[in-house]
C-alpha cells in the first residue's frame, strides 16, 4: 500500500514537472451570459470563450475553476488559482487589493428589474448580490435599504417572492432575464457604474497581468474581442 | 446541439423543447449537469464513510491522552477537547483549512525551493514557488479534487473526533468500579485492566453520545461547501436556480424549493437508517451487561 501511495505520488510529480505553466482561472459559474455552468457541467459563456482564446494567445495552458463570489479574491491572494475571470468590475477599491488587466468590456450600465415599472427606487428595498459595485452603491447613496445575497439568482427570487421591491445588477445580466419573464420589467433609469470589467490577478504576479493585457490588446486590435461581445450580447463594444 | 447528442440517454432527447412533460423530465434529470448531482452524493458518503472511523481514532485517542498519567500527554488532550469543542465549527473550517493548507507550503517552500529569494508573504498574496503548491499548479482537477477532499476529512476528524473523545474519556469512566477493582484484585496491570475491562465494556456506554455524534456528522456534511468541494446542496442550489433558454436546452423557473424537498428526505432517509442501525448495534452491545438494558434482556431470554 505505502509503495502504491509513494509511485503514485513519485509519478504525479513527475508528470507535472513538464509543463509548468498551467494557469488555473477562476470564475463564479453563476452569472450568465458571463459565466455559466452549461447542461454537461462545464464552464461556458462569454468568458470562457474569451478565456480560452486569451490563454491561446499568450501560449499558457488553462484550466478552469469554480468558486464561490463572496470568497473568490481570498482564493486568488492565497494562491488557489492564478486569475479571476469572473464579470467583475475593475473598481479603485478591488484594485488595492489585487491587480486588474486591461478591460474587456466598456463601463456595463447597471440596471433595477422590478415586479412593475413604478416602485420605489429612492426609498425602498433593494437586492444585490454582495460585494458587487451594485451592492456598495447602493450602501453609500443611503436612502434605500440594501439586502444583500451571495448568488445572482437569490436577488432575482427576493424580488419574486416580495423580500426586496428591485433588484439592482449589471443589465447585461438582468436583460436576458427580464426577456424571458413577463412579470420582470426594468425600472427607472441605468446607472453607469465601474469601469469596465477586467480579469483579477496577484499584485505579485505582474509578469501574467503582462501577459493578458497583451493578449486582450491584441483581441481588441483585430476585432474578435468585438465579435464576441456581439455574440454574447454583453452591452457596447470598443 | 449535434455534439450535445453524444451524452443522451435517452434517443427523443435531442430536441427537448418539443418534448411532453414526463419525457421532457426523463431528459432533464439524465443531463451531464445532472450526473454532477448524483456524483455528489456518493461525495458525501464518502466522506461520512472514511471520517466516521477516523473521527472515533481521534476520539479514542484523546480520551487516552486525557487518562494519561504523564501530565504531557494529559494535558495535550485535554487541551485538544476543551479547544476544538470551544471554537465554532464554521471558523474553525474557514480558519483551519485554509492555516494548514498554507503551513503546508510553507515547509515545502523551505524544503524544495531553498534559492528563493523572494518574500513569501507580498502584501495581501502568499506566495510560494511553483514547485512547493500542494497540489501542483499543472497536476490534474481529481489531484486538486482529492487534496481538498483530504483536508475535509482530516478537519472534520479533527473537530468531530474532539466531540467523540469526550464521550468516550466519559464512557471509560463509567465501568463499573467494581470491575476494575477485581481487575486489580487479579494481578492485572493499569494496561491490562484498560485493555481487557475498560475497554471492551466501555461502548455500551458510549454509545448514546456517539451516535448523537454520527447523526450530527450527517447533517454537517453541507459544510464541504465552505471548503469548496461542490456537494450536494451546492448542486441543488445550482440546478434549482432559474435558467432562461438562451443558456440551456432545458429552460425552466426556480426549481430550488423541489431540489431541496429532495436533499430533505434524502436526509431523513439516512438518519433513519442509521437509527435501524445503531438501535440493533446497542442491543448487541448491550447483551450480557451489567446495565439495566442487559437485565432486560436476560429476562426475556429466560
Amino acid at each position: 500500500m505505502k509503495k502504491l501511495l509513494l509511485t503514485t505520488a513519485a509519478f504525479a510529480l513527475t508528470a507535472s514537472l513538464g509543463f509548468s505553466d498551467v494557469i488555473r482561472m477562476g470564475t463564479e459559474g453563476a452569472y450568465p451570459p458571463y459565466n455559466f455552468i452549461n447542461d454537461k457541467g462545464e464552464v461556458d459563456g462569454f468568458e470562457r470563450e474569451l478565456g480560452d482564446e486569451l490563454c491561446k494567445r499568450a501560449a499558457l495552458t488553462c484550466e478552469w475553476i469554480t468558486n464561490d463570489w463572496d470568497t473568490i479574491i481570498p482564493n486568488l491572494v492565497s494562491g488557489n488559482y492564478d486569475t479571476i475571470i469572473a464579470g467583475m468590475s475593475i473598481t479603485a477599491e478591488r484594485d488595492e487589493v489585487i491587480d486588474f488587466t486591461n478591460s474587456y468590456t466598456q463601463p456595463d450600465p447597471s440596471a433595477y428589474l422590478a415586479l412593475s415599472a413604478d416602485v420605489d427606487l429612492a426609498g425602498g428595498v433593494i437586492a444585490a448580490q454582495s460585494n458587487t459595485i451594485q451592492a456598495a452603491h447602493i450602501a453609500s447613496t443611503g436612502g434605500a435599504t440594501l439586502v444583500e445575497f451571495p448568488t445572482p439568482e437569490e436577488t432575482i427570487s427576493a424580488v419574486r417572492n416580495g423580500e426586496a421591491d428591485a433588484v439592482l445588477a449589471d443589465k447585461t445580466y438582468l436583460s436576458p432575464i427580464a426577456a424571458e419573464n413577463t412579470d420582470l420589467v426594468f425600472a427607472g433609469d441605468d446607472i453607469m457604474l465601474g469601469g469596465g470589467v477586467g480579469m483579477g490577478i496577484r499584485e505579485s504576479d505582474s509578469e501574467l497581468k503582462t501577459k493578458f493585457s497583451a493578449a486582450i490588446d491584441s483581441m481588441k486590435a483585430d476585432g474578435s474581442l468585438n465579435a464576441l461581445i456581439v455574440k454574447w450580447e454583453i452591452g457596447a463594444t470598443f | 446541439m449535434e455534439e450535445l447528442k453524444r451524452f443522451l440517454i435517452f434517443s427523443f432527447c435531442s430536441e427537448p423543447e418539443t418534448l411532453g412533460n414526463l419525457q421532457w423530465l426523463s431528459c432533464y434529470l439524465t443531463t451531464i449537469k445532472h450526473s454532477e448531482l448524483y456524483k455528489s452524493v456518493f461525495v458525501v458518503l464518502l466522506l461520512l464513510a472514511i471520517t466516521a472511523p477516523v473521527s472515533l481514532m481521534f476520539g479514542f485517542g484523546g480520551a487516552m491522552a486525557a487518562r494519561s498519567r504523564i501530565w504531557v500527554i494529559n494535558g495535550f488532550g485535554r487541551l485538544y477537547i476543551a479547544i476544538v469543542r470551544g471554537v465554532p465549527d464554521i471558523a474553525f473550517f474557514m480558519f483551519f483549512v485554509i492555516a494548514l493548507d498554507q503551513a503546508l507550503e510553507w515547509l515545502r517552500h523551505h524544503t524544495l525551493c531553498p534559492d528563493w529569494s523572494d518574500a513569501i508573504w507580498q502584501g495581501n498574496d502568499f506566495v510560494v514557488c511553483p514547485e512547493a503548491k500542494m497540489p501542483l499548479s499543472a497536476a490534474s482537477q481529481w489531484v486538486h479534487n482529492s487534496y481538498s477532499f483530504a483536508l475535509a476529512i482530516l478537519t472534520f476528524s479533527i473537530v468531530f473526533g474532539a466531540f467523540a473523545a469526550n464521550v468516550l474519556f466519559g464512557a471509560m469512566r463509567a465501568v463499573p468500579g467494581a470491575q476494575i477493582e477485581t481487575a486489580d484484585a487479579y494481578g492485572m496491570t493499569r494496561r491490562q485492566t484498560f485493555w481487557r475491562i475498560i475497554v471492551p465494556q466501555m461502548w455500551v456506554y458510549a454509545l448514546p453520545g456517539l451516535s448523537n455524534l454520527w447523526m450530527i456528522l450527517i447533517k454537517a456534511t453541507p459544510l464541504l461547501f465552505l471548503l469548496g468541494i461542490e456537494d450536494i446542496v451546492y448542486w441543488a442550489r445550482e440546478l434549482g436556480g432559474s435558467k432562461t433558454a438562451k443558456f440551456t436546452s432545458y429552460p425552466h423557473g426556480d426549481l430550488r424549493m423541489w431540489y431541496f424537498l429532495a436533499l430533505l428526505v434524502f436526509y431523513l432517509a439516512f438518519t433513519r437508517i442509521s437509527e435501524i442501525v445503531l438501535d440493533r448495534l446497542m442491543a448487541r452491545l448491550t447483551f450480557g451487561q451489567a446495565i439495566t438494558g442487559g437485565d432486560s434482556q436476560r429476562a426475556g431470554k429466560t
